[in-house]
C-alpha cells in the first residue's frame, strides 16, 4: 500500500483514468448487446441466443444459460467489427473521414474525469468522494467536454461527401445545440439550491450527493421528488444530447439510410457507438448524482448510515483500508446499479416511444422544453431566495 | 520547464489562428477556428482561469463554431474567389495591419521588456466562481450590459431580415399562380 503512495501524481492519474477507462469501454460494449437483448424482451422475441464458445457446452446448465443470455454474442460482434475489411470509399475527405470516430471517442471518455463514482468515509467520518479530478466548475466541465463531440457527427457527415450522411450531420448540428440550452438552464434550479448562502460558490457533484445524504426528512429527499420538473427536463434533453430514440434524428434509418455513419464500417462505425453509450453512461450517471443521490442506497438513508448498519466504521485508532475499500466497492457498486437502470430506462424508452418527425424535435426544443426549462428556473428561484433569504 | 505548456498552446492558438484566415477550404478554416479556441482555454487554465476556460469550451468551441460549421454546409460556401486574390479592400487592411505590428514592435524595442503588475497585486477574480459572477454584476455591470444590448440588436437584426426574405417568397409565389 506504501508502494501505491509512492508512485508520482502523473503516473498516479495516468493509472486511475486507465482503471476508469477499463470499466466504461466494457460498459460501453456490452451496452450494444443489452440492447438488443432489451428489445427483444420487449418485443416478445428470444434476441440473440446462439452462439457458444467451444467447450462451454460440456458445463451443465451454467453454459446452455449463458448462450440463452446471448452472453457469447459480445465476443463474437467485437470480432466481427474488429477484424473485416475496413473499406474506405474513394469520395471522401479522407482526414476528416479517419479522425471522426477519434474525435467522437475522445469527449465521450474525457467527461468521466469530473464525474465521481463512489465515496468512502473517512475516520473523522466525513464522506471522501472517488472521483479522477474534483474541480470547482465540475458539472459545467461535462457539458462543455460533451458539447465537442457533436463534431464528430459533423466531421463525419460532410467528410463522407454523400447526400443522407450530409443531411445527418446538418441535423446533428441544429438539435444539439437546440437541446444544449434546455439541458443547461434545467440543472440552474439544482445549483441554487446547493449554494446556499454561506457555503462558498461550487458546481461540484459532490456537493450536489451531499446536499441529498444531510440528515432529517427534507435533507435526505433525492432531488427528483424536490424538483421533478427539473429532472424531467433534463432527461428529454439528455435523450436529445445523446442522440437516442425518440431524438435520433441524426442517425434516422427510417429516412437517412444511417445518418451521419452511413458510409462508415467495420471498428470505425463502432467506435461511434461505443461513444454515444459512453456518453449514455456518463449522462445517466449525472442524471444519478444530480437527482436520485448518487451512491446513496435509498432516500432518506445517507450511505453513512448505511454502513453503520453493516458495521463497516473506521475505528478511532487506526486507519483500516479493508474498510475503505470494502465502502468504496459498495458505493460503486450502489452508483453502477442505478445508472445501468437508466440505461436500461433508454433502452426502454427507445424501442416503445416511435421515432419525432425533424420539425417536432424542433418545435419540442424551442417552443415546449425551452419556456418550460425557463419557467422552472424563475419558479425555482424565487422560493429558493424565499427560503434561503434572511 | 513551467512555462513550456504555455508555449505550446500558445504556439498552437497562433498557428490555428493564422490558419482560419489563410485556409481557402471554410471548413478547414472552421476547423482551425475551433482549434484557436480550444487553445484560448488551456491558456485561460495556465492561467487558473478554470471558469472562463470551461465557458470558452461551452460557448466558443462548443455552440459558436459549431454554428459556422452549420451555415458553411447549408449554404455551402465555398472558399474566396482564386481569380481575383488581390483586392484593394485586402491590400488596404493588411497595410493598416503591417502599421500597427511596426508600431507595436517599435514600441516594444524603445521600452524593451513590458512590466507587468506583481502577481500578488492583482485581483484572482477568474479564480473562484463566487468573486467572478460578484465581478460582473458589480464592477463590470456597464460592459455586460452593453454586450447584452448589442446581441439583442443582432437577434432582432436577424429576425427582421429573414421576415423580409419570407414575404419576398410569398409575393413572388402569388404573382408566379401559387406555384414556387
Amino acid at each position: 500500500m506504501n508502494l501505491f503512495l509512492q508512485i508520482p501524481p502523473v503516473v498516479l492519474g495516468l493509472l486511475k483514468g486507465l482503471a476508469v477507462i477499463c470499466v466504461i469501454f466494457p460498459i460501453a460494449g456490452a451496452c450494444s448487446m443489452a440492447e438488443r437483448k432489451v428489445s427483444a424482451w420487449l418485443q416478445g422475441r428470444f434476441g440473440p441466443n446462439r452462439v457458444i464458445v467451444p467447450w462451454f457446452e460440456w458445463i451443465p446448465f451454467l453454459g446452455r444459460g449463458l448462450q440463452r443470455l446471448g452472453v457469447f454474442n459480445l465476443l463474437a460482434d467485437g470480432g466481427k467489427l474488429l477484424f473485416k475489411e475496413d473499406p474506405l470509399p474513394g469520395h471522401v475527405n479522407k482526414f476528416y473521414f479517419m479522425i471522426a470516430p477519434a474525435i467522437a471517442i475522445i469527449p465521450a471518455f474525457t467527461t468521466v474525469v469530473v464525474v465521481p463514482f463512489g465515496a468512502y468515509i473517512d475516520q473523522a467520518g466525513q464522506v471522501v468522494p472517488l472521483m479522477l479530478a474534483n474541480v470547482d466548475v465540475g458539472l459545467l466541465a461535462v457539458f462543455a467536454i460533451a458539447s465537442l463531440g457533436i463534431y464528430s457527427m459533423i466531421l463525419a457527415g460532410w467528410a463522407s461527401n454523400s447526400k443522407y450522411p450530409f443531411l445527418g450531420s446538418v441535423r446533428a448540428s441544429a438539435q444539439l445545440v437546440s437541446y444544449e440550452l434546455s439541458l443547461t438552464l434545467s440543472v440552474l434550479p439544482v445549483f441554487l439550491w446547493v449554494n446556499a448562502p454561506g457555503t462558498g460558490a461550487s458546481l461540484s457533484l459532490v456537493r450536489v450527493v451531499a446536499f441529498q445524504s444531510l440528515p432529517g426528512f427534507w435533507g435526505g429527499t433525492w432531488f427528483i421528488f424536490l424538483m421533478p420538473v427539473s429532472a424531467f427536463v433534463f432527461l428529454i434533453a439528455l435523450f436529445a444530447e445523446t442522440n437516442r430514440l425518440p431524438f435520433d434524428m441524426i442517425e434516422s434509418e427510417a429516412d437517412l439510410v444511417g445518418g451521419f455513419h452511413t458510409e462508415y464500417g467495420s471498428f470505425k462505425w463502432s467506435l461511434f457507438f461505443v461513444a454515444e453509450y459512453a456518453h449514455m453512461t456518463v449522462g445517466s450517471g449525472v442524471f444519478v448524482l444530480l437527482f436520485f443521490g448518487g451512491w446513496n442506497p435509498l432516500p432518506w438513508l445517507p450511505i453513512g448510515t448505511f454502513f453503520g448498519w453493516l458495521g463497516l466504521v473506521q475505528s478511532a485508532g487506526q486507519f483500516s483500508y479493508a474498510i475503505a475499500i470494502t465502502q468504496g466497492v459498495l458505493s460503486i457498486a450502489i452508483f453502477l446499479a442505478k445508472v445501468l437502470f437508466m440505461i436500461f430506462f433508454f433502452m426502454w424508452v427507445r424501442w416503445t416511444v416511435p421515432r419525432f418527425r425533424y420539425d417536432q424535435v424542433m418545435r419540442i426544443g424551442w417552443r415546449r422544453l425551452l419556456p418550460l426549462a425557463l419557467a422552472n428556473v424563475v419558479v425555482y428561484a424565487i422560493v429558493i431566495a424565499l427560503l434561503q433569504g434572511d | 520547464m513551467a512555462e513550456f505548456p504555455f508555449y505550446l498552446f500558445a504556439f498552437l492558438t497562433v498557428v490555428a489562428a493564422a490558419g482560419v484566415v489563410v485556409n481557402r477550404n471554410a471548413v478547414n478554416a472552421a476547423i482551425c477556428l475551433l482549434v484557436s479556441f480550444v487553445g484560448m482555454a488551456a491558456l485561460f487554465v495556465l492561467l487558473e482561469a478554470y471558469f472562463l476556460a470551461v465557458l470558452q469550451v461551452l460557448v466558443y468551441a462548443g455552440a459558436v463554431a459549431v454554428l459556422f460549421l452549420f451555415i458553411i454546409m447549408l449554404f455551402d460556401v465555398k472558399g474566396g474567389d482564386p481569380r481575383k486574390p488581390y483586392k484593394k479592400i485586402a491590400a488596404g487592411s493588411g497595410l493598416v495591419a503591417l502599421a500597427l505590428l511596426t508600431t507595436g514592435l517599435l514600441s516594444l524595442a524603445k521600452h524593451g521588456q513590458l512590466v507587468s503588475a506583481d502577481p500578488a497585486t492583482v485581483p484572482a477574480a477568474g479564480a473562484n466562481l463566487k468573486t467572478f459572477g460578484y465581478q460582473l454584476f458589480t464592477t463590470y455591470l456597464l460592459p455586460v450590459e452593453v454586450t447584452g444590448f448589442l446581441l439583442l440588436i443582432a437577434m432582432l437584426g436577424v429576425v427582421v431580415l429573414s421576415k423580409k426574405h419570407l414575404e419576398e417568397t410569398e409575393a413572388r409565389s402569388q404573382h408566379s399562380g401559387g406555384k414556387v
